[in-house]
């Protein structure tokens, strides 16, 4: 009981003590931040699938499926690497979300599933219209599912409703905590933001500039929608969610922050009007990004709100030491590869021009 | 069905099917790199053609593979908090670390399948090396996760949590070394039989094709030598498993009585009320000299094992029979086709090697299998063997039979696309006669 005395004296400090701990919860982060960005915007494509339209809607698809073949495989794997890090370092974190959110992960799981079989299948399967459509229309609706459920876990961990008791209640215990407005504007915030990215991101690698206007006109709608579902994320947070509505309307850095993010947002719509593709990207990526560390921000010290914080959960130092150093060897091997990856298949952006 | 039930059989159909596909993405790495090898040293286009072709059926695989283990690193938590918020943290290091070694596998796996146009040949040669490497790493990463399971080290239990948690010395636990070579040799006898009996099979009808016979010598070459040397690791195994879980041990040899001398057990029907295995054949004294290496050593018997704590002992009995059975047919096979190459003899012209084939071609996938139903179900009740009950560590989510019933209809389901999708690829493979334009040297990258 003297440590965690001791650890809630230390919370006090303005200035956070750099931990293991705080350095491996900011490692979870980073991967969930690269999940969404990268991943995320894979699940965006799927989207954008369902959604195409017009007179070049097989172009559309074509590119969305020349994008993401490469790349989903090893942008999936970072969703893997944030649940293996929050098992090991945050044991009881991990175990409280997989008790608490059966449900709604599991229906994410069969999203995932599905999205990359069926696209995988579409890709080899007989290239006969009836065919394509068909696992086509699986793998577009498991991209539109998935982001979903995955905002309404993260949702329902902000909102701070998840059980700290083993639950005796079904409903109390297993579908309160995730079945309520704020969950569920957070999953359409992820949704709509999913989708925004990917439109912004093939804005870059279309060949043409019909193509390219088409995901343009797509990348501005899906931005205004990603604003929407953001002012009624915050207004839904009012009720609930308390640390996420403090946090975003008192705290000190608030004002700073979401100058921030309205300098990030308001970059991407400027590029995107004038056509600065590559430009709108960054800025699109850096406001994704924003949203997301807002999000831990708000939350700091809590892995989940309010009695799990990222130090009274951590793992024994031993596995945490062992852990930082897996981490550093692995980004050494990791980063180049992912460069390469990315510098094979994203390098020449107008690849099918001639 | 009671939570607990639904929970395992929701686990165990996971893992059944997730292994056939990690199976094949550790194994199908390697044919595809020694066919292209060939193709870079000879310029052969028939072994180009071999590894593009076996790298679409790899890509089918290996989606499907990457989808269910992210389903098992979920389920893990979603059906067992309480062995997670156990054992997290001490076996979390080989989890880590087979994240990055399937980061590795996914990345060059995309430069390898999409990048056939776009970088030079030996970087795509490269590229196969690294998929093949990471793909083994991580199974074998996973594997000394399981292995912890079956003998934890680096803890100290006090009132029921662990303390003094050594990560490293917990991925040293004395079975990771004898299960990780088991597991890694099944992948490859497993996969280089599922794909010589294919081949085999076509060769039967095309014996004049040379894909197929190309093929059919590069799966072999795989395939044989890891069935060759399985029994020898599997006797590693079996000592290893005497010496730490002489339950299990005892349940996979249907042994009940502890004794001196004791016999092997083959076949039959094991009774655990009686404390007898019925119809069997005994052969004296084996059994002491396999689990100990002395024909007068006493093996423990069920019988030292309170009776809450057994096993399955029909089903661990016959799956452990099973699994010997089928990898002493690939053993056999091996054998049968290294005399044909000794005697340089046509493999394409033996037909009845080439039916022999054509039937073992599922027995790697279904030893495998089985070896896992020993390891899992051997172990019960125990999830960490003498440490943590399973009962202890499900989830207390109810309805758990909901979840379980969709799983295996969306495996079922995937099964069969998977299925179909592997028939259309291997009907579509190429005719190519003895000597045609294809088989004809071109200069390399051409």
């Amino acid at each position: 009981m003297s440590r965690s005395a001791h650890r809630s004296r230390r919370r006090c400090r303005r200035a956070p003590d750099v931990t293991l701990a705080l350095v491996l919860a900011g490692a979870v982060m980073v991967g969930l931040t690269a999940y969404v960005l990268m991943g995320g915007a894979d699940f965006g494509g799927g989207v954008w699938d369902l959604f195409a339209s017009g007179p070049r809607k097989q172009q559309q698809r074509a590119l969305i499926a020349e994008a993401i073949g490469p790349i989903w495989e090893a942008n999936h794997v970072w969703l893997i690497l944030v649940v293996v890090l929050l098992f090991v370092c945050f044991p009881s974190v991990f175990a409280r979300i997989s008790v608490a959110l059966h449900i709604p992960l599991t229906l994410m799981l069969i999203g995932i599933v599905l999205r990359g079989s069926a696209f995988t299948f579409r890709t080899y399967d007989s290239q006969r219209d009836d065919v394509q459509r068909r696992w086509g229309l699986l793998f577009s609706w498991a991209s539109l599912i998935t982001p979903l459920l995955l905002g309404v876990s993260a949702g329902a961990v902000a909102a701070g409703s998840l059980p700290a008791a083993t639950p005796t209640d079904f409903v109390e215990g297993f579908v309160a905590p995730w079945l309520q407005p704020f969950p569920f504007a957070v999953g359409t915030f992820a949704l709509t933001l999913m989708a925004y990215l990917a439109a912004v991101y093939l804005t870059v690698e279309a060949f043409d500039g019909d193509l390219q206007d088409d995901f343009r006109r797509r990348a501005i709608a899906s931005g205004v929608a990603v604003f929407l579902a953001a002012m009624m994320t915050l207004a839904l947070a009012r009720g609930g969610a308390p640390l996420v509505w403090r946090g975003l309307t008192s705290s000190r850095w608030a004002p700073l922050y979401h100058a921030m993010v309205a300098a990030a947002a308001l970059t991407a719509f400027w590029a995107l009007f004038t056509r600065r593709v590559r430009l709108a990207r960054m800025a699109a990526a850096a406001q994704a990004s924003l949203i997301l560390w807002g999000w831990a921000a708000v939350q700091y010290p809590y892995l989940i709100p309010s009695d799990l914080t990222i130090e009274n959960s951590a793992a024994p130092p031993a596995t945490l030491k062992l852990v930082v150093i897996a981490l550093i060897a692995g980004l050494v091997l990791l980063v180049p590869s992912l460069v390469y990856l990315f510098r094979v298949f994203k390098g020449v952006p107008s690849r099918r021009g001639a | 069905m009671t939570d607990l039930l639904a929970a395992r059989s929701q686990m165990g159909m996971s893992l059944a099917f997730h292994i056939v596909f990690a199976v094949i993405g550790i194994g199908m790495p390697l044919l595809m790199l020694v066919a292209e090898w060939r193709w870079q040293r000879t310029g052969d286009r028939v072994y180009l053609e071999l590894a593009r072709r076996w790298a679409k059926g790899t890509a089918i695989m290996f989606a499907v593979g990457a989808v269910s283990g992210t389903v098992l690193s979920f389920e893990l938590g979603l059906l067992w908090p309480e062995f997670m918020r156990f054992a997290g943290p001490i076996i979390g290091m080989p989890f880590s670390l087979e994240g990055f070694a399937f980061f590795t596998e996914a990345i060059f796996l995309g430069v390898y399948l999409y990048g056939w146009e776009r970088i030079a040949p030996r970087a795509h040669l490269a590229a196969g090396v690294l998929v093949a490497l990471s793909g083994a790493l991580s199974g074998i990463f996973v594997v000394i996760a399981n292995a912890w399971m079956n003998t934890p080290t680096g803890f100290d239990l006090v009132v029921g949590r662990p303390v003094n948690v050594d990560p490293i010395a917990a991925i040293l636990n004395p079975a990771a070394l004898t299960q990780t070579v088991h597991m890694t040799l099944a992948a490859y006898a497993a996969t280089g039989f599922g794909v010589a009996g294919i081949h085999a099979g076509l060769l039967l009808r095309k014996p004049a094709n040379l894909f197929h016979r190309r093929a059919l010598v590069v799966a072999l070459l795989v395939g044989g030598p890891a069935a060759l040397l399985q029994p020898l690791s599997g006797d590693r195994s079996a000592k290893m498993v005497a010496a730490e879980q002489p339950a299990k041990f005892a349940a996979m040899e249907g042994h009940f009585r502890t004794g001196r001398g004791a016999p092997f057990v083959l076949g039959g029907i094991p009774d655990a009320d009686a404390q007898t295995v019925r119809y069997a054949i005994e052969i004296p004294k084996v059994l002491s000299f396999l689990a100990h290496g002395d024909f007068d050593a006493e093996v423990t018997g069920l019988d030292r094992v309170p009776r809450d704590e057994w096993p399955n002992v029909p089903l661990v009995h016959w799956s452990f029979q099973l699994m010997v059975a089928f990898g002493m047919f690939l053993v056999l096979c091996t054998l049968l086709a290294a005399w044909a190459a000794f005697r340089r003899r046509e493999l394409a012209a033996q037909r009845s090697l080439l039916r022999l084939l054509v039937l073992a071609s599922p027995m790697g996938f279904l030893a495998v299998e089985a070896g896992w139903m020993v390891t899992e179900l051997g172990r019960q009740p125990w999830v960490i063997q003498g440490v943590m009950r399973t009962a202890e560590a499900v989830t207390p989510m109810p309805g758990l039979v909901v979840p379980f019933t969709f799983f295996t209809l969306l495996y079922v389901a995937l099964s069969a696309a998977v299925v179909w999708l592997m028939r259309r690829q291997i009907l579509k493979s190429p005719d190519v006669e003895e000597r045609p334009s294809l088989a004809a040297p071109l200069p390399q990258g051409a």
